[in-house]
């Protein structure tokens, strides 16, 4: 019976161990880092500052107006990141969406769409923003179309607006491919007589969408929401690889902002960095409590019908 | 017989063990511009020769690795017992003193044919010791593309022509031959710095902290003003974030740019991939209101602290130093050299005609250098100055904000930076 109790420790404990040493115990440094100043990399030699760099961060005017802020660049970042993940999240969901709903037809060559829409996700994130770099820089393949077409070429990431358009679009079509499958994966387990019943009685697509697969569908889309949300507000490789931060700081994430304070720079900050961290993951911890809460009701409305 | 196989089993044991005892690993981290750890290596193949038990092993790494991960791990203890490192005065702290561990004639020999160049090493006034090999003396400057001079029937500017006059001599050309902008800058602090100093910058004040003056502002104003006015590819220092280096080589060689300022490392690169498209030159040193001036800098073996093999370190950085292996090195990286005795020897280059001439230009301009330059180039925390400078100026010729703003938070990150480098 005691030989039983253990068994479980016996599996949990290398796991635990590594999460423990690789998971946990960075959590507490980072913790500790954020509360002293100074540029010595060991905890010993680190003064403790109390609030300070929290301080320094939270130091504006107005937080919406970055050039009021203490640490304009971190603001950015922030506003950067907020508005990546509005339009980048909204616009993976429905995109994902729509192709699984494709994919789940039956349509020719159904296999082979289903590799080409996941294929890039099996990428690492620096040969994606490599290979995108190739085909968006000045002379690159968009613009040699555009030449050849008769066009001005563009500057794709040296113009702000552009840049940030396109680390959108990379981000999406990068990834697009795993939440589709989310997607695809709830919609087979759909059952396959309510349609018929809707056939039965001659409900139109469109009510079919919105009255059988999306409701069915919500707790994969609530999923996809939460993941996307997740990675969105984590962005960082893709992005320091495709444009550098810039324009100036256009596609500067909050991500970037902690390695360039902490790795960076010659003077590293860690406490700053440790400090723009405690803040990023305060903003996950929220994206999580929403996507539990979301879980619960949907399982709580599922109970209720 | 039993007994003799056994004893000629102990004493090979012996004579392994011991071998295995003296046998010292040296590990050198070495980054490269164009073939210097391949020279590297095979000078190190004949001090091997001439210290057997020393095994030098050359780790090649990328230039980001040198400047992002290389200070992580000597500020945690861990690290190669030798780099080749660019941030000479930021990691002194780091650095293994040879003196001591050097014969008393080579001690001098490294005093006297390294004395400019052994200050940049040091963490301050009083410290004498002897801490680097510079293995590379690099003098920034402006490559011209002369072709397109010629094309536009545009004379260059001669020795003493403003940084105004090589900007308005090259809008001249690259109107005439349509090609698209008339200078371009790598997206360097260290870049800046000359036109900064030419334009009044003194860069330290009267305590020797760094501070954003009226010049460094002129220079500042200057440089954005160029950009808003199309003069320079804006992507070059707008199209990257934060304190990144972009390098504008491939806009130069590709003749998309007239005149393009960078330094004397790019002359490998120049030779081998311009010169077959077009003539190029390098101008000398642009003027100012305050002198003519160009940056020093370069790359430099240093010893750790922390190795293990102090004795093998310091004797490879010498045999480095001596005067036969230091001219090989020079020559075959085509590098100006460090080191006086070898400099006044003089080194014969396999280059062609283009590459001596463009050495010999940037070698006329080391006396030009200011003062202010030279210190920037010796400031322990140099890029503190640099990587703000890069950034913020970035910032303004993307057009995020204006140049004032720029400056204002540039002396701002000067100025918290180096307050916090100093608790």
């Amino acid at each position: 019976m005691r030989q039983d109790a253990r068994t479980p420790w016996f599996f949990l404990g290398p796991n635990l161990v590594i999460f423990g040493v690789f998971t946990f115990l960075p959590i507490v440094i980072n913790l500790y880092y954020a509360f002293t100043g100074g540029v010595q990399l060991y905890p010993r030699d680190r003064p403790y500052v109390g609030f300070e760099n929290l301080a320094t961060l939270l130091d504006c005017g107005s937080y919406f107006d970055p050039s009021s802020c203490r640490k304009d660049i971190f603001w950015r970042a922030v506003w950067n990141t907020a508005r990546f993940s509005v339009f980048q999240v909204s616009l993976m969901v429905l995109f994902s969406l729509g192709t699984a709903l494709v994919l789940n037809r039956k349509i020719i060559g159904r296999g082979f769409w289903r590799g080409v829409y996941f294929y890039p996700v099996l990428l690492s994130p620096v040969v994606v923003a490599l290979i995108w770099k190739w085909v968006l820089q000045r002379e690159g393949l968009l613009n040699a179309g555009m030449v050849a077409a008769g066009a001005n070429p563009v500057l794709w990431l040296a113009e702000p607006g552009w840049a940030f358009f396109w680390v959108i679009f990379v981000s999406i079509w990068a990834h697009m491919g795993f939440y589709t499958l989310i997607l695809l994966a709830g919609l087979q387990a759909i059952p396959a007589d309510l349609y018929e019943a809707a056939q039965m009685d001659r409900a139109s697509p469109w009510r079919t969408l919105y009255r059988i697969t999306l409701p069915l569908l919500l707790p994969n889309l609530l999923v996809v929401l939460v993941l996307a949300a997740i990675r969105a507000v984590q962005i960082f490789d893709e992005v320091f690889v495709l444009t550098g931060g810039g324009p100036g700081s256009a596609t500067t994430f909050v991500v970037q902002f902690i390695y360039q304070t902490g790795f960076q720079e010659q003077v590293r900050l860690y406490g700053l960095a440790a400090a723009g961290s405690l803040l990023l993951a305060l903003a996950l911890v929220v994206l999580t409590l929403i996507q539990l809460r979301a879980t619960r009701a949907d399982k709580a409305g599922e109970r209720a019908r | 017989m039993r007994t003799t196989t056994a004893r000629s089993i102990a004493g090979l044991t012996f004579i392994v063990l011991a071998s295995a005892a003296q046998a010292a690993d040296l590990r050198v981290q070495c980054y490269s511009d164009g073939n210097e750890c391949e020279v590297t290596g095979d000078l190190a193949k004949r001090f091997e020769a001439e210290n057997p038990g020393t095994k030098v092993i050359i780790d090649k790494v990328p230039y980001k690795a040198v400047v992002e991960q290389l200070p992580v791990q000597l500020a945690a203890g861990e690290g190669p017992d030798i780099a080749r490192v660019t941030d000479l005065g930021g990691l002194s702290k780091y650095y293994l003193d040879l003196a001591p561990l050097l014969p008393a004639a080579r001690a001098k020999a490294w005093q006297d044919n390294f004395a400019s160049s052994l200050a940049w090493f040091r963490s301050g006034a009083a410290d004498r010791g002897i801490y680097g090999l510079m293995s590379q003396l690099t003098v920034t400057g402006a490559f011209v593309n002369k072709t397109l001079f010629e094309q536009a029937k545009v004379a260059m500017p001669g020795p003493t022509a403003t940084w105004d006059d090589w900007m308005e001599a090259a809008r001249k050309v690259a109107v005439a031959t349509k090609t698209p902008f008339a200078m371009a800058m790598d997206r360097s602090g260290h870049r800046f710095a000359p036109l900064a100093v030419a334009y009044g910058a003194k860069i330290f004040d009267a305590n020797g902290v760094p501070v954003i003056d009226a010049g460094y502002q002129t220079a500042a104003r200057k440089f954005v003003d160029w950009h808003k006015a199309g003069l320079m590819p804006k992507e070059v220092w707008g199209g990257v974030g934060g304190s990144q280096y972009r390098d504008a080589f491939e806009e130069f060689a590709n003749g998309r740019v007239v005149v393009y300022y960078s330094g004397s490392w790019q002359i490998k690169r120049m030779d081998t991939q311009v010169t077959k498209a077009f003539d190029w030159a390098v101008a000398p040193a642009p003027c100012g209101p305050s002198g003519c001036t160009a940056m020093p800098g370069g790359a430099a073996f240093v010893a750790f602290k922390h190795t293990k093999v102090p004795a093998e370190a310091a004797k490879f950085l010498d045999f480095l130093s001596r005067d036969d292996n230091y001219k090989e090195l020079m020559a075959r990286t085509e590098n100006i050299p460090a080191s006086l005795s070898v400099a006044k020897a003089g080194v014969t280059y396999n280059v062609s005609a283009n590459a001596k001439a463009a050495l010999n230009s940037f070698v006329a301009d080391v006396p030009k250098i200011a003062k202010a330059n030279y210190d920037l180039q010796g400031y322990r925390f140099n890029r503190a100055v640099f990587l703000p400078t890069a950034q913020r100026l970035g910032q303004a010729v993307a057009g995020e904000m204006s140049a004032d703003d720029a400056l204002k938070r540039l002396a701002a990150d000067v100025d918290e930076q180096v307050k916090a480098a100093s608790k």
